[in-house]
């Protein structure tokens, strides 16, 4: 193959990207992960977790990031701190261009940006966002200690945040906009049993509002009933939306929602080019499955590289 | 050494560092319980010795001094607020990275 400056490129820090980085680093090859932020991704904003196995205490997002990095640096993973702007894979030679304006050559591309935050998309969250608006509960919770705050949504984040707010919050109203919860059951168990949480259905936040910071917002029911409830804080949990701006949707393969599909191996339809993780076409995003990912698109990117595939 | 180049701000000294320095400023405003806030550090630290002499970088906990935050409604961290002459230049709240930070500062630098 021809002369390249890394053999494999991994794109993006979170669990699915440090750990190709792990299986990459341990195969000897020359590898190189570029993050554009800090590594860790999403695990960063999530205060607890309690399903990756091995920690039977639970362990903080934090930590656990800090431990998957320190585990690939021992193996010698280089990380560089950019971003790509653009990038050209028709060919054997994988080229990247990058935000310093540095340009990089490899045979083998992971890709692993992951997603981050959906919106709600509705007047004032923009407005007021790091004034009340948050998307990032264990960053944000203690400004609002004694306060009330909403939780939109109802899937895991969502009734795990709410429970962790009530911590800090005098009450925690989360409005769903189904009569039923998405969470894990667990969670959902916890979360009824919370004196300081309580529960609006069938209902959507249609505003934010106030005049420096959050005051209040707006719900609207299936009915098309509206109603006021004050808050400070209003925590949108609903989802995320792909980090994908920088890639070739059309040629690597990606569903409606822009996420990038892959095959068992973690291969996309671009020889040589690789997605995991929560960027990829998938209905389950846990840290466990990212990780596992990593190590798949790690090992079929070594197989491409020794040309078995 | 890493980090030297880091001040680390109180209430009490606001006013008189940022806001009347000679120079630009920029404030991470973060806490130790804050896992963002943490992972940003080492980019701090690195620009602080990037900047020295062309803009002070400076932190300050918010735990430990409540009376600024309060006074810019930050109610998310880490907020990143840069200053020039008294006056906010730009402002980015969550952990982002190095070159958005860096283009940040080249608008005072």
């Amino acid at each position: 193959m021809a002369n390249t400056d890394y053999q494999l490129i991994i794109l993006g820090g979170g669990p699915a990207g440090l750990t190709a980085g792990l299986y990459a680093a341990r195969d000897r090859l020359k590898v190189l992960l570029v993050e554009k932020g800090v590594v860790g991704g999403q695990v960063l904003v999530t205060d607890w977790i309690d399903n990756y196995p091995g920690f039977p205490d639970g362990v903080t997002g934090n930590e656990l990031i800090e431990k998957m990095a320190a585990q690939a640096e021992r193996f010698g993973l280089e990380v560089k701190n950019d971003n790509v702007v653009k990038m050209e894979l028709s060919e054997a030679v994988k080229k990247l261009t990058l935000e310093s304006g540095d340009e990089l050559t490899c045979q083998a591309l992971i890709i692993c940006t992951g997603a981050r935050p959906n919106k709600l998309k509705i007047p004032g969250e923009d407005e007021f966002a790091g004034r009340g608006v948050s998307y990032c509960a264990t960053c944000d919770g203690p400004f609002f200690r004694d306060q009330e705050i909403i939780v939109v949504g109802g899937g895991d984040t969502a009734i795990q945040e709410a429970d962790f707010l009530t911590k800090f919050a005098a009450k925690v109203t989360v409005v769903h906009r189904r009569e039923t919860l998405r969470a894990t059951r667990i969670l959902q168990e916890k979360a009824f049993a919370n004196q300081r949480i309580e529960f609006i259905w069938n209902s959507n936040v249609v505003a934010i509002e106030g005049k420096k910071e959050v005051e209040r917002v707006k719900l609207r029911n299936n009915e098309g009933e509206e109603q006021e409830i004050s808050a400070s804080g209003v925590f949108i949990l609903i989802g995320t939306i792909p980090n994908n701006e920088m890639l070739l949707l059309e040629q690597l393969g990606a569903d409606k929602f822009g996420f990038i599909k892959t095959d068992d191996e973690m291969r996309t339809k671009v020889p040589g080019v690789m997605a995991a993780g929560d960027i990829r076409s998938k209905t389950v995003r846990q840290i466990v499955n990212g990780a596992g990912e990593g190590a798949v698109a790690a090992i079929a990117a070594e197989h491409y590289l020794s040309g078995l595939n | 050494m890493a980090g030297d180049n880091v001040k680390h701000l109180t209430d009490a000294e606001f006013e008189e560092y940022v806001l009347k320095g000679d120079l630009p400023s920029l404030v991470d405003f973060w806490a130790p319980w804050c896992g963002p806030c943490k992972a940003i550090g080492p980019v701090i630290e690195e620009l602080a010795d990037e900047y020295a002499g062309k803009v002070q970088i400076t932190k300050m906990n918010v735990d430990d001094n409540p009376t600024t935050p309060g006074k810019y409604s930050i109610r998310a961290i880490p907020t990143l607020i840069l200053f020039k002459g008294g006056e906010i230049v730009d402002q980015v709240t969550g952990a982002v990275g190095k070159t958005q930070l860096v283009a940040m500062l080249n608008k005072v630098a």
